[in-house]
Protein backbone atom coordinates (compact mmCIF):
# COMPACT_ATOMS: atom_id res chain seq x y z
CA UNK A 1 0.00 0.00 0.00
CA UNK A 2 1.80 3.10 -1.19
CA UNK A 3 0.97 6.67 -0.38
CA UNK A 4 -0.48 7.26 -3.86
CA UNK A 5 -2.89 4.34 -3.48
CA UNK A 6 -4.12 5.68 -0.15
CA UNK A 7 -4.51 9.13 -1.70
CA UNK A 8 -6.54 7.75 -4.62
CA UNK A 9 -8.80 5.80 -2.24
CA UNK A 10 -9.30 8.91 -0.12
CA UNK A 11 -10.23 11.00 -3.18
CA UNK A 12 -12.75 8.35 -4.27
CA UNK A 13 -14.28 8.19 -0.79
CA UNK A 14 -14.58 11.98 -0.50
CA UNK A 15 -16.12 12.33 -3.97
CA UNK A 16 -18.65 9.57 -3.21
CA UNK A 17 -19.45 11.12 0.18
CA UNK A 18 -20.06 14.62 -1.19
CA UNK A 19 -22.11 13.34 -4.13
CA UNK A 20 -24.34 11.26 -1.84
CA UNK A 21 -24.78 14.15 0.63
CA UNK A 22 -25.88 16.55 -2.13
CA UNK A 23 -28.14 13.87 -3.63
CA UNK A 24 -29.76 13.30 -0.23
CA UNK A 25 -30.52 17.00 0.08
CA UNK A 26 -32.08 17.13 -3.37
CA UNK A 27 -33.97 13.87 -2.70
CA UNK A 28 -35.79 15.59 0.12
CA UNK A 29 -36.75 18.26 -2.40
CA UNK A 30 -37.85 15.78 -5.09
CA UNK A 31 -39.82 13.82 -2.48
CA UNK A 32 -41.82 16.92 -1.61
CA UNK A 33 -42.21 17.89 -5.26
CA UNK A 34 -43.35 14.38 -6.29
CA UNK A 35 -45.79 14.20 -3.37
CA UNK A 36 -47.13 17.60 -4.39
CA UNK A 37 -47.45 16.46 -8.00
CA UNK A 38 -49.30 13.28 -6.98
CA UNK A 39 -51.58 15.19 -4.59
CA UNK A 40 -52.21 18.00 -7.09
CA UNK A 41 -50.37 20.69 -5.06
CA UNK A 42 -47.46 22.97 -5.96
CA UNK A 43 -44.87 21.96 -3.36
CA UNK A 44 -41.87 24.00 -2.15
CA UNK A 45 -41.18 26.92 -4.53
CA UNK A 46 -39.93 29.80 -2.34
CA UNK A 47 -36.25 29.19 -1.38
CA UNK A 48 -33.98 29.49 -4.41
CA UNK A 49 -34.92 28.83 -8.03
CA UNK A 50 -38.13 26.71 -8.05
CA UNK A 51 -37.48 25.95 -4.37
CA UNK A 52 -34.29 24.01 -5.05
CA UNK A 53 -32.57 25.37 -1.92
CA UNK A 54 -35.47 24.34 0.35
CA UNK A 55 -33.65 21.27 1.85
CA UNK A 56 -30.67 23.42 2.86
CA UNK A 57 -32.97 25.84 4.65
CA UNK A 58 -34.57 22.85 6.41
CA UNK A 59 -31.20 21.46 7.48
CA UNK A 60 -30.04 24.83 8.86
CA UNK A 61 -33.32 25.11 10.76
CA UNK A 62 -32.82 21.61 12.21
CA UNK A 63 -29.23 22.29 13.26
CA UNK A 64 -30.21 25.49 15.07
CA UNK A 65 -32.76 23.65 17.24
CA UNK A 66 -32.00 22.59 20.79
CA UNK A 67 -30.68 19.05 21.14
CA UNK A 68 -32.91 17.41 23.76
CA UNK A 69 -31.90 14.10 25.36
CA UNK A 70 -34.53 12.58 27.67
CA UNK A 71 -33.44 12.40 31.32
CA UNK A 72 -34.07 8.65 31.59
CA UNK A 73 -32.33 7.86 28.31
CA UNK A 74 -29.12 5.91 28.03
CA UNK A 75 -27.06 8.88 26.82
CA UNK A 76 -24.19 7.04 25.16
CA UNK A 77 -26.37 4.64 23.16
CA UNK A 78 -28.80 7.46 22.40
CA UNK A 79 -25.93 9.25 20.64
CA UNK A 80 -24.43 6.10 19.12
CA UNK A 81 -27.61 4.93 17.36
CA UNK A 82 -27.85 7.65 14.65
CA UNK A 83 -24.12 7.29 14.00
CA UNK A 84 -24.56 3.55 13.32
CA UNK A 85 -27.48 4.27 10.98
CA UNK A 86 -25.62 6.83 8.89
CA UNK A 87 -22.32 4.91 8.91
CA UNK A 88 -23.91 1.73 7.57
CA UNK A 89 -25.85 3.65 4.91
CA UNK A 90 -22.71 5.28 3.54
CA UNK A 91 -20.24 2.40 3.78
CA UNK A 92 -22.38 0.03 1.68
CA UNK A 93 -21.65 2.21 -1.36
CA UNK A 94 -17.94 1.34 -1.10
CA UNK A 95 -18.34 -1.83 -3.19
CA UNK A 96 -20.70 -0.48 -5.87
CA UNK A 97 -18.91 0.01 -9.24
CA UNK A 98 -20.05 3.13 -11.11
CA UNK A 99 -18.16 2.58 -14.41
CA UNK A 100 -16.37 -0.26 -16.12
CA UNK A 101 -13.50 1.55 -17.83
CA UNK A 102 -10.54 2.77 -15.79
CA UNK A 103 -9.35 6.37 -15.74
CA UNK A 104 -5.79 7.63 -15.30
CA UNK A 105 -4.94 9.46 -12.10
CA UNK A 106 -1.38 10.15 -10.83
CA UNK A 107 -0.02 7.84 -13.53
CA UNK A 108 -2.17 4.88 -12.50
CA UNK A 109 -5.18 3.14 -13.94
CA UNK A 110 -7.90 3.76 -11.37
CA UNK A 111 -10.99 1.56 -11.16
CA UNK A 112 -14.30 3.36 -10.74
CA UNK A 113 -15.14 1.57 -7.48
CA UNK A 114 -13.83 2.33 -3.99
CA UNK A 115 -13.14 -1.27 -2.95
CA UNK A 116 -13.42 -4.10 -5.49
CA UNK A 117 -13.63 -6.93 -2.95
CA UNK A 118 -14.42 -10.45 -4.13
CA UNK A 119 -17.14 -10.90 -1.49
CA UNK A 120 -19.01 -7.74 -2.50
CA UNK A 121 -22.52 -9.21 -2.34
CA UNK A 122 -21.88 -10.74 1.09
CA UNK A 123 -20.47 -7.38 2.24
CA UNK A 124 -23.70 -5.65 1.23
CA UNK A 125 -25.82 -8.26 3.06
CA UNK A 126 -23.60 -8.05 6.16
CA UNK A 127 -23.87 -4.26 6.34
CA UNK A 128 -27.63 -4.42 5.79
CA UNK A 129 -27.86 -6.74 8.77
CA UNK A 130 -25.81 -4.28 10.84
CA UNK A 131 -28.14 -1.43 9.89
CA UNK A 132 -30.89 -2.77 12.14
CA UNK A 133 -28.86 -1.81 15.23
CA UNK A 134 -29.27 1.92 14.56
CA UNK A 135 -33.07 1.66 14.70
CA UNK A 136 -33.30 -0.92 17.49
CA UNK A 137 -30.86 0.87 19.78
CA UNK A 138 -32.41 4.28 19.20
CA UNK A 139 -35.80 2.85 20.10
CA UNK A 140 -34.51 1.19 23.26
CA UNK A 141 -32.22 3.95 24.52
CA UNK A 142 -34.90 6.65 24.32
CA UNK A 143 -36.72 4.96 27.21
CA UNK A 144 -40.09 5.65 25.62
CA UNK A 145 -42.60 2.88 25.00
CA UNK A 146 -43.55 4.11 21.52
CA UNK A 147 -39.91 4.36 20.50
CA UNK A 148 -39.27 0.87 21.89
CA UNK A 149 -42.19 -0.51 19.88
CA UNK A 150 -40.75 1.14 16.77
CA UNK A 151 -37.33 -0.33 17.50
CA UNK A 152 -38.74 -3.83 18.06
CA UNK A 153 -40.80 -3.60 14.89
CA UNK A 154 -37.72 -2.59 12.95
CA UNK A 155 -35.63 -5.52 14.18
CA UNK A 156 -38.41 -8.05 13.49
CA UNK A 157 -39.11 -6.55 10.07
CA UNK A 158 -35.50 -6.32 8.96
CA UNK A 159 -34.61 -9.87 10.06
CA UNK A 160 -37.68 -11.24 8.23
CA UNK A 161 -36.95 -9.44 4.98
CA UNK A 162 -33.18 -10.02 5.09
CA UNK A 163 -33.93 -13.70 4.43
CA UNK A 164 -35.88 -13.12 1.23
CA UNK A 165 -33.34 -10.49 0.19
CA UNK A 166 -30.47 -12.96 0.59
CA UNK A 167 -32.38 -15.71 -1.20
CA UNK A 168 -33.22 -13.40 -4.13
CA UNK A 169 -29.54 -12.51 -4.49
CA UNK A 170 -28.61 -16.21 -4.65
CA UNK A 171 -30.32 -16.31 -8.06
CA UNK A 172 -28.01 -13.52 -9.30
CA UNK A 173 -24.98 -15.28 -7.83
CA UNK A 174 -25.96 -18.53 -9.58
CA UNK A 175 -26.35 -16.79 -12.94
CA UNK A 176 -23.10 -14.83 -12.58
CA UNK A 177 -20.96 -17.38 -10.76
CA UNK A 178 -19.25 -14.69 -8.70
CA UNK A 179 -19.81 -12.63 -5.57
CA UNK A 180 -17.74 -9.74 -6.97
CA UNK A 181 -19.91 -6.81 -8.02
CA UNK A 182 -17.67 -5.84 -10.96
CA UNK A 183 -18.13 -9.39 -12.31
CA UNK A 184 -21.87 -9.17 -11.77
CA UNK A 185 -22.03 -6.00 -13.87
CA UNK A 186 -19.65 -7.27 -16.58
CA UNK A 187 -21.84 -10.36 -16.91
CA UNK A 188 -24.87 -8.22 -17.74
CA UNK A 189 -23.41 -6.93 -21.02
CA UNK A 190 -25.83 -5.79 -23.73
CA UNK A 191 -29.43 -6.52 -22.79
CA UNK A 192 -28.61 -9.56 -20.63
CA UNK A 193 -29.58 -7.65 -17.51
CA UNK A 194 -30.40 -9.75 -14.48
CA UNK A 195 -33.82 -8.11 -14.47
CA UNK A 196 -34.50 -10.07 -17.67
CA UNK A 197 -32.77 -13.27 -16.54
CA UNK A 198 -34.18 -13.16 -12.99
CA UNK A 199 -37.58 -11.43 -13.17
CA UNK A 200 -38.97 -13.11 -10.03
CA UNK A 201 -35.77 -12.49 -8.06
CA UNK A 202 -35.87 -8.86 -9.18
CA UNK A 203 -39.37 -8.35 -7.81
CA UNK A 204 -38.67 -10.07 -4.47
CA UNK A 205 -35.39 -8.16 -4.11
CA UNK A 206 -37.03 -4.79 -4.75
CA UNK A 207 -39.84 -5.54 -2.28
CA UNK A 208 -37.28 -6.66 0.33
CA UNK A 209 -35.25 -3.51 -0.36
CA UNK A 210 -38.34 -1.39 0.39
CA UNK A 211 -38.70 -3.23 3.69
CA UNK A 212 -35.00 -2.92 4.55
CA UNK A 213 -34.99 0.83 3.93
CA UNK A 214 -38.21 1.25 5.97
CA UNK A 215 -39.97 3.01 3.14
CA UNK A 216 -43.74 3.00 2.68
CA UNK A 217 -45.56 0.55 2.44
CA UNK A 218 -43.21 -0.99 5.03
CA UNK A 219 -42.46 2.07 7.20
CA UNK A 220 -43.82 0.50 10.40
CA UNK A 221 -40.86 1.50 12.61
CA UNK A 222 -41.89 5.14 12.16
CA UNK A 223 -45.67 4.95 11.93
CA UNK A 224 -46.83 8.43 12.93
CA UNK A 225 -50.48 7.67 13.79
CA UNK A 226 -49.80 4.60 15.94
CA UNK A 227 -46.40 5.35 17.49
CA UNK A 228 -46.34 9.17 17.63
CA UNK A 229 -43.35 9.00 15.29
CA UNK A 230 -41.60 5.74 16.06
CA UNK A 231 -37.99 4.95 16.91
CA UNK A 232 -36.91 8.59 16.51
CA UNK A 233 -39.65 10.20 18.63
CA UNK A 234 -37.17 11.32 21.29
CA UNK A 235 -34.61 12.70 18.85
CA UNK A 236 -34.21 16.33 17.97
CA UNK A 237 -31.81 18.69 16.22
CA UNK A 238 -28.68 17.19 14.68
CA UNK A 239 -29.36 13.60 15.75
CA UNK A 240 -32.79 13.70 14.13
CA UNK A 241 -31.16 15.18 11.04
CA UNK A 242 -28.79 12.20 11.00
CA UNK A 243 -31.71 9.73 11.02
CA UNK A 244 -33.36 11.74 8.26
CA UNK A 245 -30.11 11.68 6.28
CA UNK A 246 -29.70 7.95 6.91
CA UNK A 247 -33.16 7.17 5.54
CA UNK A 248 -32.45 8.93 2.26
CA UNK A 249 -28.86 7.65 2.09
CA UNK A 250 -30.28 4.13 2.55
CA UNK A 251 -32.61 4.80 -0.35
CA UNK A 252 -29.67 5.80 -2.55
CA UNK A 253 -27.71 2.74 -1.44
CA UNK A 254 -30.66 0.43 -2.14
CA UNK A 255 -31.19 1.99 -5.57
CA UNK A 256 -27.48 1.67 -6.38
CA UNK A 257 -27.47 -1.99 -5.29
CA UNK A 258 -30.64 -2.78 -7.28
CA UNK A 259 -29.10 -1.06 -10.31
CA UNK A 260 -25.87 -3.00 -9.95
CA UNK A 261 -27.44 -6.40 -9.33
CA UNK A 262 -30.43 -6.28 -11.67
CA UNK A 263 -30.44 -3.25 -13.99
CA UNK A 264 -27.02 -3.80 -15.55
CA UNK A 265 -25.10 -1.26 -13.43
CA UNK A 266 -23.07 0.99 -15.72
CA UNK A 267 -23.82 -1.10 -18.84
CA UNK A 268 -24.98 0.85 -21.88
CA UNK A 269 -26.25 -1.62 -24.52
CA UNK A 270 -24.33 -1.61 -27.84
CA UNK A 271 -21.96 1.14 -26.68
CA UNK A 272 -18.90 -0.93 -27.70
CA UNK A 273 -20.06 -0.89 -31.36
CA UNK A 274 -19.50 2.88 -31.58
CA UNK A 275 -15.72 2.65 -30.90
CA UNK A 276 -15.68 5.80 -28.76
CA UNK A 277 -12.55 7.05 -26.95
CA UNK A 278 -12.30 5.74 -23.37
CA UNK A 279 -12.89 9.15 -21.75
CA UNK A 280 -16.32 9.48 -23.35
CA UNK A 281 -17.09 5.82 -22.57
CA UNK A 282 -16.41 6.42 -18.86
CA UNK A 283 -18.61 9.50 -18.87
CA UNK A 284 -21.44 7.64 -20.63
CA UNK A 285 -21.18 4.69 -18.24
CA UNK A 286 -21.34 6.96 -15.19
CA UNK A 287 -24.30 8.76 -16.79
CA UNK A 288 -26.07 5.43 -17.41
CA UNK A 289 -25.49 4.42 -13.78
CA UNK A 290 -26.80 7.76 -12.49
CA UNK A 291 -29.89 7.63 -14.72
CA UNK A 292 -30.73 4.10 -13.58
CA UNK A 293 -30.25 5.01 -9.91
CA UNK A 294 -32.36 8.15 -10.38
CA UNK A 295 -35.12 6.04 -11.93
CA UNK A 296 -35.08 3.64 -8.94
CA UNK A 297 -35.18 6.62 -6.56
CA UNK A 298 -38.22 7.92 -8.40
CA UNK A 299 -39.88 4.50 -8.04
CA UNK A 300 -39.19 4.59 -4.29
CA UNK A 301 -40.88 7.98 -3.97
CA UNK A 302 -43.69 7.14 -6.37
CA UNK A 303 -44.59 4.05 -4.31
CA UNK A 304 -44.47 6.03 -1.08
CA UNK A 305 -47.17 8.43 -2.23
CA UNK A 306 -49.30 5.73 -3.89
CA UNK A 307 -49.46 2.68 -1.61
CA UNK A 308 -50.76 2.86 1.98
CA UNK A 309 -48.90 1.32 4.92
CA UNK A 310 -49.28 -2.40 5.72
CA UNK A 311 -50.66 -3.59 9.03
CA UNK A 312 -48.06 -5.35 11.18
CA UNK A 313 -49.50 -8.88 10.81
CA UNK A 314 -49.89 -8.35 7.05
CA UNK A 315 -46.23 -7.35 6.89
CA UNK A 316 -45.11 -10.51 8.69
CA UNK A 317 -47.46 -12.71 6.60
CA UNK A 318 -46.10 -11.21 3.40
CA UNK A 319 -42.49 -11.66 4.51
CA UNK A 320 -42.68 -15.24 5.73
CA UNK A 321 -45.57 -16.81 3.81
CA UNK A 322 -45.26 -15.14 0.40
CA UNK A 323 -41.81 -13.64 -0.16
CA UNK A 324 -39.76 -16.46 1.36
CA UNK A 325 -41.45 -19.33 -0.59
CA UNK A 326 -41.28 -17.34 -3.85
CA UNK A 327 -37.59 -16.55 -3.33
CA UNK A 328 -36.85 -20.21 -2.48
CA UNK A 329 -38.77 -21.44 -5.54
CA UNK A 330 -36.81 -18.94 -7.65
CA UNK A 331 -33.52 -20.42 -6.41
CA UNK A 332 -34.66 -23.96 -7.29
CA UNK A 333 -36.03 -22.90 -10.71
CA UNK A 334 -32.80 -21.04 -11.52
CA UNK A 335 -30.80 -24.14 -10.58
CA UNK A 336 -32.90 -26.39 -12.84
CA UNK A 337 -32.67 -23.98 -15.79
CA UNK A 338 -28.89 -23.62 -15.42
CA UNK A 339 -28.57 -27.43 -15.25
CA UNK A 340 -30.67 -27.88 -18.40
CA UNK A 341 -28.78 -25.23 -20.38
CA UNK A 342 -25.23 -26.26 -19.53
CA UNK B 1 6.98 -3.42 12.76
CA UNK B 2 5.00 -4.25 9.65
CA UNK B 3 1.62 -2.68 9.00
CA UNK B 4 -0.03 -6.13 9.32
CA UNK B 5 1.34 -6.49 12.84
CA UNK B 6 0.04 -3.04 13.82
CA UNK B 7 -3.42 -3.89 12.49
CA UNK B 8 -3.33 -7.20 14.34
CA UNK B 9 -2.29 -5.57 17.63
CA UNK B 10 -5.03 -2.93 17.39
CA UNK B 11 -7.67 -5.57 16.63
CA UNK B 12 -6.38 -7.81 19.41
CA UNK B 13 -6.51 -4.94 21.91
CA UNK B 14 -10.08 -4.10 20.87
CA UNK B 15 -11.11 -7.77 21.09
CA UNK B 16 -9.59 -8.33 24.54
CA UNK B 17 -10.86 -5.03 25.96
CA UNK B 18 -14.39 -5.51 24.62
CA UNK B 19 -14.36 -9.10 25.92
CA UNK B 20 -13.43 -7.93 29.41
CA UNK B 21 -15.94 -5.09 29.31
CA UNK B 22 -18.61 -7.49 28.07
CA UNK B 23 -18.41 -9.69 31.18
CA UNK B 24 -17.97 -6.84 33.66
CA UNK B 25 -20.83 -4.53 32.58
CA UNK B 26 -23.88 -4.62 34.83
CA UNK B 27 -26.29 -3.49 32.11
CA UNK B 28 -27.16 -6.41 29.75
CA UNK B 29 -27.58 -4.12 26.71
CA UNK B 30 -24.08 -2.72 27.20
CA UNK B 31 -22.74 -6.27 27.52
CA UNK B 32 -24.43 -7.25 24.26
CA UNK B 33 -22.98 -4.19 22.50
CA UNK B 34 -19.46 -5.03 23.65
CA UNK B 35 -19.96 -8.59 22.42
CA UNK B 36 -20.87 -7.18 19.00
CA UNK B 37 -17.69 -5.07 19.06
CA UNK B 38 -15.75 -8.20 19.98
CA UNK B 39 -17.25 -10.08 17.00
CA UNK B 40 -16.33 -7.24 14.65
CA UNK B 41 -12.73 -7.16 15.92
CA UNK B 42 -12.57 -10.94 15.44
CA UNK B 43 -13.88 -10.55 11.88
CA UNK B 44 -11.10 -8.03 11.26
CA UNK B 45 -8.54 -10.58 12.47
CA UNK B 46 -9.93 -13.19 10.08
CA UNK B 47 -9.48 -10.63 7.31
CA UNK B 48 -5.80 -10.14 8.19
CA UNK B 49 -5.46 -13.94 7.97
CA UNK B 50 -6.95 -13.85 4.41
CA UNK B 51 -10.09 -15.70 5.51
CA UNK B 52 -12.54 -13.27 3.87
CA UNK B 53 -15.47 -15.67 3.78
CA UNK B 54 -15.20 -16.55 7.47
CA UNK B 55 -14.83 -12.86 8.32
CA UNK B 56 -17.96 -11.79 6.47
CA UNK B 57 -19.96 -14.74 7.80
CA UNK B 58 -18.84 -13.80 11.32
CA UNK B 59 -20.41 -10.37 10.83
CA UNK B 60 -23.44 -11.59 8.87
CA UNK B 61 -24.44 -14.42 11.20
CA UNK B 62 -23.11 -13.52 14.64
CA UNK B 63 -22.98 -9.72 14.73
CA UNK B 64 -25.88 -9.21 12.32
CA UNK B 65 -28.42 -11.91 13.10
CA UNK B 66 -27.80 -13.67 16.41
CA UNK B 67 -26.94 -10.53 18.39
CA UNK B 68 -30.02 -8.75 17.03
CA UNK B 69 -32.13 -11.56 18.49
CA UNK B 70 -30.24 -11.36 21.80
CA UNK B 71 -30.83 -7.59 21.95
CA UNK B 72 -34.46 -8.15 20.96
CA UNK B 73 -34.97 -10.51 23.91
CA UNK B 74 -33.16 -8.21 26.35
CA UNK B 75 -35.34 -5.29 25.26
CA UNK B 76 -38.58 -7.30 25.41
CA UNK B 77 -37.80 -8.56 28.92
CA UNK B 78 -36.76 -5.02 29.91
CA UNK B 79 -33.90 -6.36 32.05
CA UNK B 80 -32.52 -4.04 34.71
CA UNK B 81 -28.91 -3.82 35.88
CA UNK B 82 -27.67 -7.06 37.41
CA UNK B 83 -27.12 -7.07 41.14
CA UNK B 84 -24.10 -8.90 42.59
CA UNK B 85 -25.23 -12.25 43.98
CA UNK B 86 -22.52 -12.72 46.58
CA UNK B 87 -19.57 -10.81 47.94
CA UNK B 88 -17.27 -13.58 49.23
CA UNK B 89 -15.02 -15.84 47.18
CA UNK B 90 -16.13 -19.46 47.10
CA UNK B 91 -14.34 -22.68 46.23
CA UNK B 92 -15.68 -22.37 42.71
CA UNK B 93 -13.94 -19.03 42.24
CA UNK B 94 -10.60 -20.51 43.32
CA UNK B 95 -11.12 -23.44 40.96
CA UNK B 96 -11.93 -21.10 38.05
CA UNK B 97 -8.81 -19.06 38.84
CA UNK B 98 -6.70 -22.24 38.85
CA UNK B 99 -8.04 -23.36 35.48
CA UNK B 100 -7.64 -19.88 34.00
CA UNK B 101 -3.98 -19.87 35.03
CA UNK B 102 -3.49 -23.39 33.62
CA UNK B 103 -5.00 -22.30 30.29
CA UNK B 104 -2.72 -19.26 30.27
CA UNK B 105 0.31 -21.48 30.94
CA UNK B 106 -0.70 -23.77 28.06
CA UNK B 107 -1.15 -20.82 25.72
CA UNK B 108 2.25 -19.43 26.66
CA UNK B 109 3.80 -22.84 26.09
CA UNK B 110 2.12 -23.10 22.68
CA UNK B 111 2.79 -19.59 21.42
CA UNK B 112 6.07 -18.83 23.19
CA UNK B 113 6.76 -16.10 25.71
CA UNK B 114 6.93 -13.20 23.30
CA UNK B 115 4.82 -14.67 20.53
CA UNK B 116 6.89 -12.63 18.07
CA UNK B 117 8.44 -15.50 16.11
CA UNK B 118 5.00 -17.13 15.71
CA UNK B 119 3.60 -13.89 14.30
CA UNK B 120 6.48 -13.69 11.84
CA UNK B 121 5.87 -17.24 10.73
CA UNK B 122 2.17 -16.49 10.32
CA UNK B 123 3.01 -13.64 7.97
CA UNK B 124 5.40 -15.78 5.96
CA UNK B 125 2.75 -18.42 5.42
CA UNK B 126 -0.02 -16.00 4.59
CA UNK B 127 0.66 -15.72 0.79
CA UNK B 128 0.05 -19.47 0.47
CA UNK B 129 -3.20 -19.16 2.38
CA UNK B 130 -4.64 -16.41 0.16
CA UNK B 131 -6.42 -18.85 -2.16
CA UNK B 132 -7.69 -20.98 0.73
CA UNK B 133 -9.86 -18.27 2.26
CA UNK B 134 -11.87 -17.41 -0.84
CA UNK B 135 -15.50 -18.37 -1.29
CA UNK B 136 -14.61 -20.44 -4.39
CA UNK B 137 -12.20 -22.64 -2.45
CA UNK B 138 -14.56 -23.09 0.50
CA UNK B 139 -17.39 -24.00 -1.88
CA UNK B 140 -15.19 -26.50 -3.74
CA UNK B 141 -14.12 -28.21 -0.52
CA UNK B 142 -17.58 -28.10 1.03
CA UNK B 143 -19.22 -29.85 -1.93
CA UNK B 144 -16.46 -32.39 -2.57
CA UNK B 145 -14.39 -33.63 0.38
CA UNK B 146 -16.75 -32.51 3.14
CA UNK B 147 -20.10 -33.08 1.46
CA UNK B 148 -21.26 -35.67 4.03
CA UNK B 149 -20.64 -33.57 7.17
CA UNK B 150 -22.09 -30.57 5.32
CA UNK B 151 -25.34 -32.36 4.46
CA UNK B 152 -25.47 -33.86 7.95
CA UNK B 153 -25.22 -30.38 9.47
CA UNK B 154 -28.00 -29.07 7.25
CA UNK B 155 -30.29 -31.97 8.26
CA UNK B 156 -29.46 -31.27 11.91
CA UNK B 157 -30.30 -27.59 11.46
CA UNK B 158 -33.55 -28.46 9.68
CA UNK B 159 -34.51 -30.80 12.52
CA UNK B 160 -33.75 -28.11 15.09
CA UNK B 161 -35.82 -25.60 13.12
CA UNK B 162 -38.80 -27.98 12.88
CA UNK B 163 -38.46 -28.75 16.58
CA UNK B 164 -38.57 -25.06 17.44
CA UNK B 165 -41.70 -24.58 15.31
CA UNK B 166 -43.41 -27.60 16.90
CA UNK B 167 -42.61 -26.43 20.45
CA UNK B 168 -43.80 -22.91 19.68
CA UNK B 169 -47.00 -24.22 18.05
CA UNK B 170 -48.04 -26.23 21.12
CA UNK B 171 -49.12 -23.07 22.93
CA UNK B 172 -51.11 -21.68 19.99
CA UNK B 173 -53.02 -24.62 18.47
Amino acid sequence: MEFTDILISLIKIIVMFVVVLVTVAELVYTERKISAWIQNRIGPNRVGWKGLLQPYADVIKLLLKEDIVPTAANKFIHTLAPVISIGVAFSTLAVVPIAGETISMFGREVQMVIADVNIGILYILALTSMGVYGLTLSGWSSNNKYSLLGGLRSSAQMISYELSMGLSVIGVVMVTGSLQLTDVVTHQAGWMWNMVLQPVGFITFVVAAFAETNRTPFDLPEAEPELVGGYHTEYSSFKFALFFLAEYANMITASAVITTLYLGGWQVPYLELLQLPSGIVVALQILAFVVKVAFMLFVFQWVRWTVPRFRYDQLMDLGWKVMLPIALANVIATGIVILLIS
Amino acid sequence: MSSELIVFLVLAAVAVLSGILMITRANPVNSALFLILNFIALAGMYLTLNAQFVAIIQILVYAGAIMVLVLFVIMLLNLQDEEPLRETLTKRHYASLLFALLTLAMLIEAIGWMGGDTLDRMQQQSPLAVANGTVQHIGDVLFSSYVFPFELTSILLLAAMLGAVVIAKKRFP
